[in-house]
């Protein structure tokens, strides 16, 4: 019989997106649909003076006009994690406005929201909105804004910060042990800001039925649940089984669809108020003004290494901006998302990350694609690449000195780091080694010699990450401030005929969960995959569900799909055994039929199943139906880990980095389709790249967003990216039931350092320490000539 | 403004608003959806079409300046169920994660092999210049054309 699991299957879902008949949210149009455009607002930092709407509300086919006088502008989004200061005051926690009413505080922020018949005329209507505002001064910068006397976001505190923070060992041991150490690497630099710009911007349809007393909100969410749950429990209150959130095809999230987003919950609370549907798409500007961006950090390190050069202490400052308002899971990102993984894959026995969150003048960070590890990452691979080079050692050996030994969390225990959390299972060495293989490092060395002899700028970087996927169990994120569980939701739906429904709280938009979800249902219950239908995206069929992100949705929705298969197989074993008059013992169940061991004698899934809804020769006591949904919460988070190497060539005379290999080993856990893991790799690896070389969101002092088109904001394109060569090893995860780790977010964590470790490698001789991101030629040339 | 188009081999009439895009005149007016919108610059491709047989961004040509031409779209690929030699090896190499960027993709690839039936990586790569993906990091859709040059050559 055909199995599934571990081949690289095509994807079911590539028929319609091929033929053009996706279904994103802004391809759906309703009966007696508006449209609608904001106000927005110039400046970063202002005063509203007034706002006139009247022309506006007499122009051609304008519906309706709000504006923060309303009642919306009482109405606010709420954030979805706490972090309490040290001291044990609660985080600041300013109202996030649906409109703003008497203060703007950022660039983008929306004054007014225009709702008419066409979208054409609701911009044109836009345009009539007079609003006045008294400029203000900005700040934008993290560090700059604690500062004192810098300009405050919000008036009602002393300071920007919104929380602060710590983690790992006591502060005065670490400075202790840096101060008797043999040597210490140090760093300063930013982590800086970067758009997510999913390519399908941000697009919401409320619909509001008088009749039925009912909403629907189409949105291009990445969980359609969580944004139900926040936009009914806390922005408008109003009663979660009425309301039917649907997010069907969604073209990208990397983190930035998580949120629940103001006009989310503005365009449904309009919809009741005009008694019809509205549809707001956003534009690139506004997705640049609007979507939450990520990174973010002002970076203050020390690592401390002895004569050996095993490291024994890390020491690490960061300023790490929140952005305006805090978005929904923003605490999280700088702190439980970050600070748990200094650990990295080496055997540091001394860590203290202390963390200063302040609101700024801009739009509010939050998680993008790796969200907290991706910093971390960066912070030690490029310090302990810098340290190689200070002590003269090899990048690659001072790794190897460093590292946790292999452990496999089964028969060998998990690896409790300093900063809290227990890794499940790690090979750092076997992943570092197949690398370096690939790559061919010693010949590339002698390679890099000649080059330089000759003049060329060569250079070789490595990486070898750890990152924590599938954050859980739900207790202890909500020790840890989360105001959510984290577990997921597995509905299978035998149906009558053997066909099966799997219904999932995950959510796809981009991954692929119609495909390689039903690769392994289909292995499990033994039938083929086209026997089964993967649905998810619709509050109104799928019970619950926590949504994707944080690269949980095999490791988490997988399980819990599993769960509810588990229990299908011992129900239906009750209706075999009943069936074929044997003891449920003495049965065993493959290839889709329960057979009575040692015999022929069997029955299969379909009849089975159809047995279960047609119960006429039925054991006693069973009920009808074969029909298990289960929650999922894991015990722990999983952690996939890997090598990346990039080699790079520097243009001496522009100094424009042309990326020439890139190599990544990955561990992700087991595989259940390596075309699709390998896709996930590939795709990460050239957001890393991006930030790495390319990308940057820049604010003028004044809050002014100077990147804000694809013009100006630089973006990685196919001609600035080599093939990627892919390999992985596999170490199963140890406590869920697929042993898988996550594939989402590796490439764009593990590979932004390798880059630019590449990048200073190239330019170590001529006495290159460090370099600051994106290493644009023009970064690189002044590099070079100082 | 009164224009006529041919669109996927039919025609049309209709009133347009001289402001109209291309592209929101095949998505609102024709229902035509496959062709997306994923920027205002000319910067990322989501709106790739064929004009007269060459791609071009229908985000920045307006309806009334295609009067008398002829237009295909993604929807126009296939032949019925049987999907273009492009359409196939996106699929057969992973070409596509999210899919919003496809359609302009394979309207590109259509375009890059219709000039150059054998390209290198390195002219891949230059004709998908004005086409973004954030999904795939371009290695499949790389593999992709390759694989249907071959196809198609075949
Ligand atoms: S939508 Fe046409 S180029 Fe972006
Ligand atoms: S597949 Fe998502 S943008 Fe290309």
């Amino acid at each position: 019989m055909e199995t599934f699991i571990g081949k690289p299957v095509k994807r079911r879902e590539d028929n319609r997106f091929l033929k053009g008949a996706g279904k994103y949210t802004d391809d759906i149009k309703l009966h007696g649909m508006t449209h609608s455009a904001f106000v927005r607002s110039p400046y970063a930092h202002a005063k509203i003076v007034s706002v006139d709407t009247s022309a506006a509300e007499k122009a051609e086919g304008v519906v309706a006009v709000y504006t923060g006088s309303d009642a919306c502008g009482t109405i606010g989004v709420p954030c979805g994690w706490q972090v309490d200061f040290k001291n044990g005051e609660t985080m600041r926690e300013p109202m996030h406005p649906l409109l703003a009413k008497d203060k703007i505080r950022h660039l983008g922020e929306a004054v007014a929201f225009v709702i008419a018949e066409t979208l054409e005329l609701a911009r044109d209507a836009a345009e009539l909105v007079d609003v006045k505002y008294e400029a203000l001064p900005a700040v934008t910068c993290p560090k700059k804004a604690m500062a004192s006397g810098a300009p405050k976001v919000h008036d009602e505190w002393e300071d920007n910060a919104a929380f602060d923070w710590c983690i790992g060992n006591d502060r005065a041991e670490v400075e202790a042990a840096l101060a008797n150490a043999h040597h210490v690497t140090e760093m300063t630099y930013k982590n800086h800001r970067l758009a997510p710009n999913a390519i399908e911007p941000r697009s919401y349809i409320a619909d509001y039925d008088v009749n039925a007393d009912k909403w629907t909100l189409y949105t291009s969410t990445q969980n359609p649940h969580l944004v139900r749950l926040l936009l009914c429990a806390f922005a408008l209150g109003i009663p979660e089984h009425k309301v039917r959130v649907v997010s069907y095809d969604v073209g990208g999230g990397f983190g930035s669809k998580i949120y629940h987003y103001t006009e989310e919950a503005l365009l449904t609370w309009a919809s009741k108020e005009i008694g019809r549907p509205i549809k707001w798409t956003s534009d690139r500007t506004e997705a640049f003004l609007t979507d939450a961006h990520g990174r973010d950090h002002i970076v203050h390190s020390k690592m401390g290494f002895d004569k050996d050069g095993k490291i024994v202490a890390h020491l690490t400052d960061e300023f790490c901006a929140m952005g305006a308002y805090l978005s929904t899971f923003a605490p999280a990102v700088p702190t439980y998302l970050h600070g748990t993984l200094f650990q990295g894959v080496y055997t540091t026995p001394l860590i203290h990350l202390n963390v200063v969150a302040p609101f700024t003048h801009t739009v509010p960070v939050d998680a993008y694609r790796g969200a907290g590890r991706p910093e971390a990452t960066y912070l030690l691979e490029r310090i302990i690449s810098k340290a190689a080079k200070e002590m003269d050692m090899d990048p690659a050996e001072l790794r190897f000195k460093n590292f946790i030994s292999p452990f496999n969390g089964t028969t060998e225990p998990g690896y409790q780091t300093q900063v809290a959390l227990q890794y499940d299972s790690g090979n750092y060495e076997g992943v570092l080694k197949r690398g370096l293989e690939m790559l061919g490092y010693e010949d590339f060395r002698k390679e890099q010699a000649e080059a330089r002899k000759n003049g060329k700028l060569l250079g070789v970087g490595i990486s070898t990450y750890i990152e924590g996927c599938g954050i859980a169990p739900s207790a202890v994120v909500g020790s840890l401030g989360a105001r959510a569980g984290l577990y997921e939701v597995g509905h299978v739906r035998v149906q009558p005929t053997g066909k099966v429904s799997v219904f999932t709280g995950a959510h796809s938009h981009g991954q692929g969960h119609e495909t390689v979800f039903a690769q392994f249902v289909a292995d499990k219950l033994g039938i083929p995959m086209d026997d089964i239908d993967i649905v998810h995206g619709d509050t109104d069929q799928v019970a619950f569900g926590m949504g994707t992100y944080g690269s949980r949705s095999l490791a988490v929705g997988g399980s819990a799909i599993i769960k509810s298969i588990e229990k299908v197989l011992e129900k239906g074993a009750k209706i075999a055994a009943h069936k074929l008059e044997a003891a449920e013992e003495d049965l065993e169940y493959a290839e889709g039929k329960w057979t009575v061991k040692g015999t022929d004698k069997s029955i299969s899934f379909g009849d089975v199943s159809l047995t279960a809804y047609v119960p006429h020769d039925y054991p006693e006591g069973v009920e009808p139906g074969l029909d298990f949904s289960s929650f999922y919460d894991p015990t722990n988070f999983t952690y996939p880990f890997g090598t990346h190497i990039a080699v790079v060539e520097v243009c001496s005379d522009t100094g424009k980095v042309e990326i020439k290999r890139f190599v990544a080993c990955d561990d992700v856990g087991n595989v259940m389709n390596p075309m699709i893991v390998d896709g996930q790799i590939h795709g990460g690896v050239v957001q890393g790249i991006g930030q790495a070389l390319l990308e940057e969101v820049v604010y003028d002092g004044e809050g002014q967003m100077v990147t804000g088109s694809y013009m100006d904001y630089a973006m990685p394109r196919a001609d600035d990216i080599p093939m990627i060569e892919t390999d992985r090893t596999t170490t199963p995860c140890p406590h869920n039931p697929l042993g898988v780790k996550g594939a989402g977010e590796a490439g764009a964590i593990g590979s932004t350092p390798a880059v630019v470790n590449a990048v200073v490698d190239a330019l170590s001789h001529l006495g290159v320490t460090d370099i600051q991101m994106p290493v644009t030629p023009k970064r690189v040339w002044k590099a070079m000539q100082s | 403004m009164q224009i006529s188009v041919t669109i996927n081999g039919k025609t049309y009439a209709h009133d347009v608003e001289p402001r109209i895009s291309l592209a929101q005149y095949l998505r609102e007016t024709l229902n035509l959806t496959g062709t997306h919108i994923g920027c205002d610059t000319s910067g990322c491709g989501s709106c790739t079409v064929h004009v007269d047989g060459a791609s071009a961004k229908a985000c920045t040509l307006l309806a009334v300046q295609v009067d008398g031409c002829e237009i295909k779209t993604i929807e126009g690929m296939a032949n019925g169920s049987e999907m273009h030699p492009i359409q196939e090896a996106f699929k057969e190499n992973h070409g596509l994660q999210c899919g919003f960027c496809t359609p302009g993709m394979v309207m590109t690839a259509a375009d890059i092999l219709k000039n150059n039936p054998n390209p290198s990586e390195e002219e891949i790569r230059h004709g998908l210049e004005g086409n973004f993906c954030r999904c795939t990091g371009y290695h499949n859709i790389v593999k992709s054309i390759q694989h249907a040059a071959e196809k198609m050559n075949a």
